[in-house]
């Protein structure tokens, strides 16, 4: 199974892992990514090679107040759960898709970053595939990857101010334009 | 004849124009700029089936110093403005610009912090063509409207406007 594999593999590195529709994501931790990515790669059983994509996500969403939900007629009260208000999960989100060409088995790698500390190791020593993603992932959500050879906006021009692809971000822009400027 | 014939619409000058707008309005050599989709329509109408070329359009230029119609079609994003203006700049005068679809017209469904909303808030447009994408024929009518503005044009007279308009400046 690949799932005891990949425990096999990373051992107490692996944060929590989860299945979902035939999918398997495992969760590391920031400071560990680059040795679980390494492990991985370099596992002869597993081989996960080749790195399909790369990207972020912005999961502020949850740090919204989730509407109450509609309690079914016939419920008591003693059904509702209490509200808790825990500590409010990492705003980030970085994934690696990653594929084994050998033996065709996908794998999700997660790390979460929080907003105070949007600085995470770059895969490009590993796989020189993250170049333009890691790119990518800086110019839409702001995340650092230390290491990386040429950290420049990818999509946007080097002087747009903004990181679009952040939740609290307008569809249509904050009016930024771009002009021809002769010297 | 004297200055009658050179100043105002004198019997010479107007014949002239006409002669001149002929040979205008038979060789808008187009500049075509496809950067989506759009482009790909307007390919299909300087192929061989729809032959943009039998309106004078014989030879796509793809250097603007040596195009009269700029076809834009397709997207332009924000990114990409410098570049249009920069080719805008480089077109000798004569010329002429075609926003070929949605996207050039208006940014289409594209609404959003990339796109630009419309190359006319960049460059002059004199044709704008609807659709998404227009079929060929829609390009074809437009270069049709390109041709009937150049009938118009007085480039003579402009031209002796502007001359008398520097001569009056130099004599006050
Ligand atoms: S108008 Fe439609 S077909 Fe043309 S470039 Fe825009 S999206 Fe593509």
């Amino acid at each position: 199974m690949l799932k005891d594999m990949v425990q096999g593999c990373l051992g107490p590195l692996a944060v929590c892992m989860n299945e979902c529709q035939g999918d398997l994501s495992v969760e590391v931790s920031k400071p560990q990514v680059l040795e679980v990515l390494r492990r991985l790669k370099d596992d002869p059983g597993l081989g996960f090679d080749f790195l399909s994509d790369l990207f972020g996500v912005d999961n502020s969403d949850l740090h919204k107040k989730k509407p109450a939900p509609k309690k079914a007629a016939g419920e008591g009260a003693a059904d509702a759960e209490p509200e808790q208000p825990g500590p409010l999960p990492p705003r980030f989100e970085v994934i690696y898709l990653l594929l084994s060409l050998k033996t065709n088995k996908r794998l999700q790698v997660k790390v979460k970053v929080p907003e105070d500390d949007m600085t995470v190791d770059s895969a490009t020593s590993i796989w020189k595939a993250a170049t333009w993603p890691e790119r990518e992932t800086f110019d839409m959500y702001g995340i650092r990857f230390k290491g990386h050879p040429d950290l420049r906006k990818l999509l946007m021009w080097d002087e747009f101010p903004a990181h679009p692809l952040r939740k609290d971000y307008p569809l249509e822009g904050l009016g930024e334009e771009r002009h021809l400027i002769y010297e | 004849m004297g200055i009658q014939a050179y100043s105002g619409s004198g019997w010479v000058l107007t014949k002239l124009e006409e002669l001149i707008n002929w040979g205008r309005k038979r060789s808008p050599w187009p500049l075509p700029y496809g950067t989506a989709c759009c482009g790909i329509e307007m390919m299909c109408a300087l192929a061989s089936g729809y032959d943009m070329a039998r309106f004078g359009a014989e030879r796509p230029s793809f250097s603007p110093r040596q195009a009269d119609v700029l076809i834009e079609a397709g997207t332009i994003s924000k990114k990409m403005v410098p570049i249009l203006q920069r080719i805008y700049d480089q077109m000798a005068e004569p010329k002429w610009v075609i926003a070929m679809g949605a996207c050039a017209c208006s940014g289409g469904v594209f609404r959003t912090y990339s796109t630009l909303q419309g190359i006319d808030k960049v460059i002059p447009v004199d044709v704008y063509v609807p659709g998404c994408p227009p079929r060929p024929e829609g390009l074809l009518y437009a270069l049709i409207k390109v041709m009937e503005k150049i009938e118009k044009d007085h480039p003579l007279r402009k031209q002796f406007e502007q001359l008398e308009l520097a001569g009056s400046c130099g004599n006050a």
